[in-house]
């Protein structure tokens, strides 16, 4: 068991406690006001007290066995996917408006697509291109999404 | 009685309207296909279509969005059936013994039967909708801001306590939606509230968005490598094979008619929707069998039952969302999302003032179950193959457009990076072991919720006392405080006794 594992519940308190002490301190600024006439505050600094209790909760009560849901572990952290998965949309974003739709579509799907190692780079590849060729024909001329199909070449 | 029958004729017009008819076909078919694809998920599959239809009419988008969610139960029992593989949590128990059945070569049969089965548990569904979801209305019409506060407070409550893993997890999921509602401009006040001064952030969170994040690139990361490998099956199944026998029906209607009555009772208790009633009529019929040794290999009950109260409690889970405008799950909550972005206020009045659309949303039900019949009977070939389509070749597709799609919501690129940080959030929420589920039921309640909690104090002068004075706001409240304290005793007993629903039961 890793060391992820073993404070999985700790982990989890800090997170949920955290957010809701930031919606206490955040919330506050905006004025709480009274029952009858509350201000903008009350909301968000009734639930982050509500999440800091819970959090405290979360920490302190062990977990039942049922809250280990499989699926969930074990939590070894995977990168590749992660890593391809956000270059993969931040691509996207960043080629859409600049290089048109058409190299984004392939860029996006190319490297989403490496994200595991069963797939290979022709196959990745050929399904970027098929995509792309299905992509550009349903948003570019089909729901007339605003980008260039390549910039600069072919709007 | 009447004016249901009246209401639905005018449902019939509507929904057989051929715009309309072609957006149900459209809807129930995309559902079939992605409960066929391992991997694929309604949430995700209803949250990359919903930006398509902001350009459609309000009643054609609600018939597509829905017809995948019934569709796609459809198409989930034959991936557990012949390949064993739970990817809908509604038909993980089917896997128990309709993977038996096609081991033994009755796959076929076990479609037919579940088939059978979807056809009436969706019907009794239906009806049970067409006669409850006006007669809830009628009642909740009288409502107040405290009655309606204190009725969300329990669909909030019970829907992320009695849906899958820890409660407390759930409603601090819950709690965190409501918190990402509040982002943007306070209508009350004019105040911003948690922009941090980004502009795009001032007219709120996007529903797509955090969607998207949450359910879309979230699962991608859990399942493009963690996912089993697509297993084989080289099945060439046609029309005849589907074909029960005449002992089979017999075995298999009783189940099946108990399986209704359990899916039927599960949809009306919010937050217990179809997957809990599939295994409510599971252990149902294993309890009262003569011969329970026979579950788990192959026993036909196993399949004919879950598969009923699961189609049932699919179309029942309309009830709360329609008559109330109260979710019982995130499903629900993405369409209810998905009518309020059409302009469409949720709630009692929805019915009367809305008609085309609940009336045509329940003739379409109609209409897209005989569809999905029709799709699924002759073509069962053609889903079988579609099986083998290998995950590592959806999710990069599926992730061009999650992209494009939340690109389109506002054209906003803005809203793309968000779709992301959503993802990593809830990545990391699910190696948390927390279900992310909830926080699109607080998310899409929250800002009704505060404004009914606003009003409620307004009108009694700053007295919380109103929530218990009000004989129908106690109700709720007493019926949610009754809740957490089963979920406390509930818990105080796990700790001693050791669980009993199968874990492969959960993705």
């Amino acid at each position: 068991m890793s060391l992820f594992d073993k404070h999985r519940e700790h982990l989890a308190g800090l997170l949920v406690g955290g957010i809701g002490a930031f919606a206490v301190l955040e919330g506050q600024s905006y004025g709480i006001g009274t029952l009858t006439a509350m201000g903008s505050g009350f909301f968000p600094v009734a639930l982050g007290a509500g999440m800091i209790a819970l959090g405290i909760l979360m920490a302190a009560v062990p977990a039942a066995p049922a809250a280990h849901l499989p699926g969930h572990g074990p939590s070894r952290l995977d990168w590749r996917g992660g890593l391809s998965i956000a270059a993969a949309v931040v691509l996207f974003i960043l080629l859409a408006n600049r290089a048109g739709l058409a190299p984004a579509i392939f860029a996006c799907v190319f490297t989403a697509a490496l994200g595991t190692r069963q797939t290979t780079l022709r196959e990745a590849a050929l399904l970027a291109l098929g995509v792309t060729v299905f992509g550009v024909l349903l948003f570019a001329y089909g729901l007339k999404v605003p980008f260039p199909i390549i910039a600069g070449v072919y709007a | 009685m009447e004016s249901s029958l009246a209401g639905l004729a005018h449902g019939f017009q509507v929904a057989l309207d051929w715009h309309n008819l072609i957006w149900c076909f459209v809807g129930v078919f995309v559902g079939n296909m992605v409960g066929v694809l391992p991997g694929m998920g309604v949430l995700s599959t209803i949250s990359i279509l919903l930006p398509l239809t902001f350009s459609m009419q309000p009643v054609a988008a609600l018939l597509m969005l829905s017809g995948i969610y019934y569709g796609a139960q459809y198409g989930g029992a034959i991936c557990s059936i012949l390949l064993n593989l739970p990817c809908h949590p509604p038909h993980a128990v089917t896997c128990l013994d309709g993977y038996p059945m096609t081991k033994s070569g009755r796959g076929g049969v076990a479609l037919g039967i579940t088939m059978l089965a979807a056809v009436i548990g969706a019907a009794f569904g239906i009806m049970q909708m067409m006669v409850l979801a006006p007669y809830i209305a009628s009642i909740a019409f009288k409502f107040g801001p405290p009655e309606i506060c204190a009725l969300m407070l329990l669909g909030l409550l019970a829907g992320s306590t009695l849906a899958k893993g820890s409660p407390i997890k759930g409603v601090s999921m819950t709690l965190l939606g409501i918190l990402l509602s509040l982002v943007g401009t306070d209508i009350n006040t004019g105040n911003e509230r948690f922009t941090f001064g980004i502009l795009e952030m001032s007219d709120g969170l996007e529903l797509v968005a955090v969607s998207l994040g949450l359910f879309g690139i979230a699962e991608f990361l859990k399942s493009m490598n963690g996912l089993v490998p697509n297993a084989r099956t080289d099945m060439q199944l046609g029309f005849r094979d589907l074909r029960p026998s005449r002992r089979d029906l017999r075995q298999g209607i009783p189940p099946i008619l108990r399986g209704t009555v359990v899916g039927s009772l599960c949809s009306l208790i919010p937050g217990t929707g179809p997957t809990i009633a599939s295994f409510i009529a599971y252990a149902l019929e294993k309890k009262i069998s003569r011969h329970p040794e026979r579950f788990g290999h192959g026993a036909i009950e196993g399949v004919a039952s879950p598969e009923a109260s699961t189609h049932s409690a699919v179309q029942g889970d309309f009830i709360p969302t329609m008559s109330l405008g109260i979710p019982g799950d995130a499903v629900m909550a993405l369409l209810l999302g998905a009518l309020m972005i059409h302009g469409i206020q949720p709630g009692p009045r929805l019915i009367v003032e809305q008609p085309d659309i609940f009336w045509g949303l329940i003739a379409s039900f109609w209409i897209g179950n005989i569809i999905l019949v029709v799709l699924n009977v002759p073509m069962i070939g053609i889903w079988v193959k579609l099986l083998q389509v290998p995950y590592r070749f959806l999710y990069p597709t599926a992730l061009f457009f999650v992209c494009i799609g939340v690109y389109a919501t506002r054209n906003e690129m803005f809203d793309v990076g968000a779709v992301l940080l959503f993802g990593g959030f809830g990545y990391l929420l699910l190696k948390l072991g927390f279900e992310p589920a909830p926080i699109l039921l607080g998310f899409v309640l929250g800002p009704r919720l505060e404004e009914n909690f606003r009003r409620s104090l307004l009108l009694s002068r700053g007295s919380l006392e109103t929530f218990i004075d009000r004989p129908i706001a106690a109700v709720f409240v007493g019926i949610s405080v009754l809740l957490v304290a089963a979920q406390i005793v509930a818990a105080l007993r796990r700790s001693r006794a050791p669980i009993r629903i199968p874990e492969e039961a959960f993705d």
